[in-house]
């Protein structure tokens, strides 16, 4: 599937087309951040910001949103049940790369057996449209060491790059192609917009340096050795367990499950809401009994989870190293400070090792 | 716009309960109540002793709780739910001809097929008795394909034992052993007191390298009573337990019961000690 290009003046009427048929969201200016809404009326579409820094939340909130019904009843009887299990076709315009992995990561999480078909219904009805980044535009950024700063292999439809006057338009499935196809506004890339697609790759890389101090390889096996290290405990003396992290996060998924009575106080809805492994009862059980009681433990399952659990349970990317973790902490909590100090203490482990061999002999 | 919503025909909820009458219920004590369940839609159930069910109040929420008659495929099951919030005080509520919506089975389970030609040991403590006794009837239901069995049971006082027909049988049968001890003797009680590691002294010295233990009950009572059994000989991975987590999918989805990279409700909840140690934070 050849190379397309879509000249910028064209973008808006691209939008329209994709109004026409799916519900299209896209980032757009929230104050001095962005944020993913719904391009709804002619003036929204002239609020897309496709070049914008980075979004609050992930695209998540789309696929796996904030409240979601699981099930909805008339009365006590299980007999009333019904799962309202739908999704409207939608278009997500304007993902950046590691947003895309992170969807990957939450596709292959939420498809998992036993598979949940709410997320997956939504996932079959959403097209994916990606905009490459330039750059960090933080310093809490490690894009480059999670191998995020490209699209994923597959799961997308289109990426476009900015070529200043022309998007540059990488085509990734077949609903990509039928789309521009069906669009009419795009024409194929010769060769000169793929030698300015080469610069902007150049450029882009330079402005991408890795930020950690080892390769991501052995990140899983790092985190291990730092199971009991004091590390959590001295970091976690600053956090408040508020969830914030757990809440911007685009590949955390987590969610607690709650009945809500409809004024009859007899029929109603079983939903669900994000919920965050960093507050105090997220795993408290009758009779008290609380298996991550400290803060320093939940918040070392937090690091587990991403940088060790869910890339072992699902093979993608448990961080994607977007880095909204680290700047919406109220505590300065930066999760690419800590994968840079597990790091150290594995080398002053292997240090002392070392030393208490030589001392032996 | 072309807002149509798709709703694969395929796609049925995993979060939907089947309905469930309740056919039996009984207060064992103040706290704990026995009920047994038949599914309304006649397709009746399988499962493995160690798997539980949630267990569904439209308009309160759900709760996992065990499944605790004997494993197989068949009609009917039951469990003992202890009062301790919303869900399980709703269900308290409920009687004979009452329905509740039932997910499940759920959970690994174990296949007690596994341990054909070997002594079984079990210990229960309190409200473990519940996933234990699954074990303990599917054991007596095959009584021929395992060596030795012998039950520990114990409870806070003698008010607080469950299962008071079962415990007879059970003494009455002559080819297990069963010993039960409360912590504390009211002035009718002329049984042992004494926490359950005391019943450890009372039994023979099983066969250690072929004896599988099940020990259920609280945290504390797992971690006096399992050092027992190590101490016995047992092997770590002879040794299993049912591990109690917060859980509101049971799916392996919502994160709440995972102990590190292990998901409670899918992975567990019955863990050999073995696993347990490597896990660090099971117990
Ligand atoms: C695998 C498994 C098997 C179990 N088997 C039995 C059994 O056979 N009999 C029995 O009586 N109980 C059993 N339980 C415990 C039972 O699930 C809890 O007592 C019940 O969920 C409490 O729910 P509630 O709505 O009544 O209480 P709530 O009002 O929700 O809360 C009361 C307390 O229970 C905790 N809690 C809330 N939700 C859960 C949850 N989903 N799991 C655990 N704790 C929770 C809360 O932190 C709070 O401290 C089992 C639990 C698990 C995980
Ligand atoms: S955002 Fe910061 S303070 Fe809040 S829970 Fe996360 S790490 Fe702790
Ligand atoms: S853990 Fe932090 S840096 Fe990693 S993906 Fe989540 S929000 Fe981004
Ligand atoms: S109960 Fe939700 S993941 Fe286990």
């Amino acid at each position: 599937m050849l190379p397309q290009i879509l000249p910028k003046d064209k973008l808006a009427d691209f939008a329209r087309f994709l109004m026409g048929e799916y519900r299209l969201a896209a980032p757009v200016a929230k104050g001095h951040q962005f944020a993913f809404e719904f391009i709804e009326t002619p003036e929204d579409v002239g609020r897309i910001r496709m070049d914008y820094d980075i979004t609050i939340l992930p695209p998540k909130k789309f696929l796996h949103p904030m409240y979601e019904e699981l099930l909805r009843f008339g009365g006590r009887d299980p007999a009333t049940g019904e799962a309202p299990i739908q999704a409207e076709p939608t278009v997500i315009l304007g993902a950046h790369p590691y947003d895309l992995h992170a969807i990957a990561t939450t596709d292959a999480a939420m498809r998992a057996e036993p598979a949940d078909p709410y997320y997956a219904t939504k996932r079959d009805a959403t097209l994916l449209i990606g905009i490459n980044i330039r750059g960090y535009v933080n310093d809490e950024q490690f894009m480059a060491d999670m191998r995020t700063t490209e699209p994923p292999e597959g799961g997308w439809d289109l990426f476009m790059t900015d070529l200043g006057d022309r998007y540059y338009v990488e085509v990734g499935s077949d609903a990509g192609s039928k789309l521009h196809q069906a669009a009419g506004m795009f024409t194929q890339a010769a060769g000169d917009d793929h030698k300015a697609k080469q610069a902007f790759d150049n450029e882009k890389a330079s402005n991408l340096p890795k930020r950690l101090p080892y390769d991501t390889r052995y990140l899983p096996e790092l985190m291990s050795e730092s199971y009991d290290s004091l590390l959590w405990d001295a970091v976690a003396r600053r956090c408040f367990s508020c969830g914030t992290c757990t809440n911007v996060c685009p590949t955390c998924y987590c969610f607690d499950v709650q009945d809500k009575l409809n004024l009859d106080a007899a029929s109603g809805v079983r939903r669900r809401q994000w919920d965050s492994c960093q507050l105090h009862t997220f795993a408290e059980v009758a009779g008290g009994e609380n298996f991550r009681e400290h803060r320093s433990s939940r918040l070392r399952h937090r690091m587990f989870r991403k940088g060790k659990f869910i890339y072992e349970q699902t093979g993608k990317p448990g961080c994607v190293g977007c880095g909204r973790c680290s700047v919406h902490c109220v505590a300065d909590i930066s999760i690419l400070e800590a994968y840079q100090q597990i790091a150290d203490e594995a080398a002053v482990s292997a240090m002392e090792i070392a030393a208490a061999r030589e001392e032996s002999q | 716009m072309s807002q149509a919503t798709q709703q694969p025909a395929e796609a049925v909820s995993p979060y939907l309960p089947r309905a469930a009458k309740i056919v039996e219920a009984k207060d064992f004590t103040e706290q704990e109540k026995y009920f047994r369940f038949e599914f309304e839609d006649g397709q009746g159930i399988e499962y493995l002793p160690g798997q539980f069910m949630e267990v569904s109040v439209f308009g309160i929420g759900e709760a996992p709780i065990s499944i605790c008659s004997s494993g197989g495929k068949r009609d009917d099951l039951e469990m003992c739910i202890r009062s301790a919030g919303d869900v399980t005080n709703a269900l308290h509520e409920l009687n004979v001809g009452d329905t509740v919506g039932l997910r499940g089975p759920m959970g690994n389970g174990l296949d007690m097929d596994a341990m054909e030609g070997m002594d079984l040991l079990f210990v229960a403590g309190g409200l473990g008795l519940a996933p234990c006794r699954s074990f303990i009837l599917t054991a007596l239901e095959n009584r021929e394909k395992f060596g030795r069995v012998t039950i520990l049971y114990g409870s806070r006082t003698p008010k607080d034992l469950l299962y008071a027909y079962d415990l007879d049988a059970w003494r009455d049968r002559d080819d297990c052993e069963f010993l039960v001890t409360v912590d504390r003797g009211d002035d009718d009680w002329t049984g042992n007191t004494g926490v359950i590691t005391t019943l450890f002294r009372k039994i023979d010295r099983p066969d250690a390298a072929n004896t599988a233990a099940f020990i259920i009950g609280p945290p504390v009572m797992f971690k006096f009573t399992v050092l027992e059994a190590l101490a016995m000989g047992l092997r770590k991975n002879n040794i299993y337990c049912s591990l109690e987590r917060r859980m509101k999918c049971g799916l392996g989805k919502c994160g709440h019961c995972q102990i590190r990279n292990v998901y409670v409700c899918q992975d567990g909840p019955i863990f050999s000690y073995a696993e347990v140690m490597r896990l660090r934070e099971g117990i």
